[in-house]
């Protein structure tokens, strides 16, 4: 018990002395570690660019304002290419990852054993990759451009779609169900009458929530050469072209806010 | 429904679906506009098919990459490559998770004063709005190639992630127990450490493991921009179409978030 008995009184305390040891040794392991880690960071770091880097940010603050704000004419077709890359890759993403989500979910799938490890592989392999990755893949594939840019969120948005999608089709209401299938209904009308009218309020939000992650990072897969806003940022940078920067950084935090405000203007107008 | 349910007109009809927008002028405005914007999207991107198609043949050996992924030519660069990107995991973990406790408590509207509430939620706004690789790209410029700003960009991500979702536990918390501590006339730091750090520390244990996830597969792309990490490694191996490498490199990335996943969900089941 952490009541000790001091002289007569009686102390309180949170831990018993064995609590406190492990937890005592707990973190020093941890900090122990956490020091590890920091001195092999800082062995690669040159700190003179450190202590110097006030000035530097100074510097580019300096070059960086005002933008340049006459560029943004052309900035229309690449934010629109950066709309399109998130719309039509999110899009793709719903498509493929129905099916998915169907294999995986563990009152849907056609085999437990062989078909949901399979999919949950897909759901797993593709979300623990990141869509700048992705894109690098695909450009070096398909060749640059917008469409390796839908490509790349439309797979990267596959297995969270797809995961929160089974999720939700494993806590449908059985009942209704069976009674669709007590009407003597089909597999597929099961499907259409019983399970899709309970998650499409839960696929809405989902692509909607999906839709406002991508919008995201499309503005940054321009960056290897994906297309949208990310390519003028990536040509602006290589230029050293500050005001340029800066205005870019506007643009996307704007196209950013406004994305975020849609999507939650949306899923409360649903749910 | 409010109209009457009348039998007699619908008997002999055969049932319907209801449609999923009820008003019709509504549900076809947004169909045509949804085809339009389809299609006004698709004219404007330029797919070269041809281009496509030549590139499936390198897509099929990339696939193939993946059933024989070389780990052993470039072992050295994928070894110094990875333990660079958990390094910087779990110093930027440790450090953002450290810094965004205090702005957490400052952003629950139950426990911080107005003023204090207002900077906080500002700091969360800004660090959520930004993304990783453009605030990489910054601190790149400022503090030079490394992991050191590769660091700062995922401790600075960590803030805005973490604060905002804890300080959310906090400000619902139960409100009876912080009382009950302030009663016994405690401090304000032990009223915290007694009074609301014990509800709270599930979800902070839930929320930690997850970021530190999080922040692994961010600190993969960090790279790119020159950030340090793993991402340096998988980028050259693509650009010299090097696709066995690259593939082993994926897989390990993929091992490891799955091994981080599945620890997450044992330790967060155990402490909820």
């Amino acid at each position: 018990m952490p009541v000790t008995d001091h002289n007569g009184t009686k102390l309180w305390q949170r831990r018993t002395a064995r609590e406190s040891l492990s937890h005592w040794v707990m973190w020093l392991i941890g900090v122990a570690i956490f020091a590890y880690c920091w001195q092999r960071i800082s062995e690669t770091t040159t700190w003179f660019f450190v202590w110097d880097a006030p000035r530097i940010a100074g510097d580019l603050w300096a070059r960086a304002t005002p933008p340049k704000w006459d560029y943004i004419a052309q900035l229309g077709k690449p934010i629109w290419d950066t709309l399109n890359i998130a719309t039509l890759g999110t899009l793709i993403a719903l498509v493929l990852a129905i099916p998915v989500a169907f294999l995986a979910a563990r009152n849907t799938t056609p085999s437990k054993l062989f078909i949901r490890p399979i999919a949950l592989l897909i759901i797993v392999s593709t979300r623990s990759i990141n869509s700048l990755i992705w894109a690098l893949l695909l450009i070096a594939i398909i060749g640059p451009g917008v469409f390796a840019g839908v490509i790349a969120i439309a797979i990267r948005s596959v297995g969270f779609c797809a995961k929160l999608l089974y999720e939700a089709i494993e806590e449908i209401d059985d009942t209704q169900v069976e009674a669709i299938t007590a009407t003597g209904a089909s597999r597929w009308q099961v499907m259409a009458y019983g399970i899709v009218p309970q998650i499409l309020p839960a696929f809405a939000g989902i692509a909607v929530f999906r839709w406002d992650i991508n919008i995201r990072e499309s503005t940054v897969l321009g960056l290897v050469g994906a297309g949208g806003i990310g390519l003028q940022l990536s040509a602006s940078l290589n230029v050293l072209a500050w005001p340029q920067v800066s205005l870019i950084l506007l643009v996307i935090l704007v196209a950013v806010v406004v994305s975020e405000w849609v999507s939650a203007k949306v899923r409360g107008a649903i749910i | 429904m409010s109209d009457t349910f009348d039998v007699q007109a619908r008997l002999g009809k055969p049932w319907k679906k209801p449609p999923f927008v009820r008003r019709a002028w509504l549900r076809w405005t947004l169909i045509v506009g949804f085809v339009a914007y389809l299609v006004a999207a698709y004219l404007t991107i330029d797919i070269n098919w041809t281009r496509v198609y030549e590139g499936l043949e390198r897509g099929k050996q990339f696939v193939l990459a993946f059933t024989s992924p070389d780990f052993t030519t470039r072992s050295g660069d994928i070894y110094a490559g990875m333990v660079e990107s958990i390094v910087m995991t779990v110093t930027s973990s440790v450090v953002g998770i450290a810094i965004s406790i205090p702005i957490a408590l400052g952003a629950a509207r139950n426990i911080a004063p107005l003023p204090i509430y207002l900077i906080c939620r500002a700091i969360i706004a800004v660090s959520r709005a930004l993304q990783e690789i453009i605030v990489a790209i910054l601190l790149v410029a400022i503090f030079g190639f490394g992991p050191l700003a590769g660091f700062l960009t995922l401790s600075f991500a960590t803030i805005g992630f973490l604060a905002k979702l804890l300080a959310e536990d906090i400000e619902s918390m139960d409100k009876v127990q912080a009382e009950a501590i302030r009663a016994s006339g405690a401090k304000w730091l032990q009223w915290v450490n007694y009074g609301i750090q014990p509800q709270v520390m599930p979800r902070l244990i839930g929320l930690s493991i997850y970021r530190f996830d999080i922040n692994f597969r961010e600190s993969a792309i960090l790279g790119l921009v020159g950030a340090g990490g793993i991402g340096a490694t998988l980028n050259t191996a693509f650009d010299r179409y090097e696709y066995d490498t690259a593939a082993a490199i994926l897989l390990i990335i993929i091992v490891i978030v799955m091994a981080l996943e599945y620890l997450s969900g044992i330790i967060r089941a155990r402490v909820q």
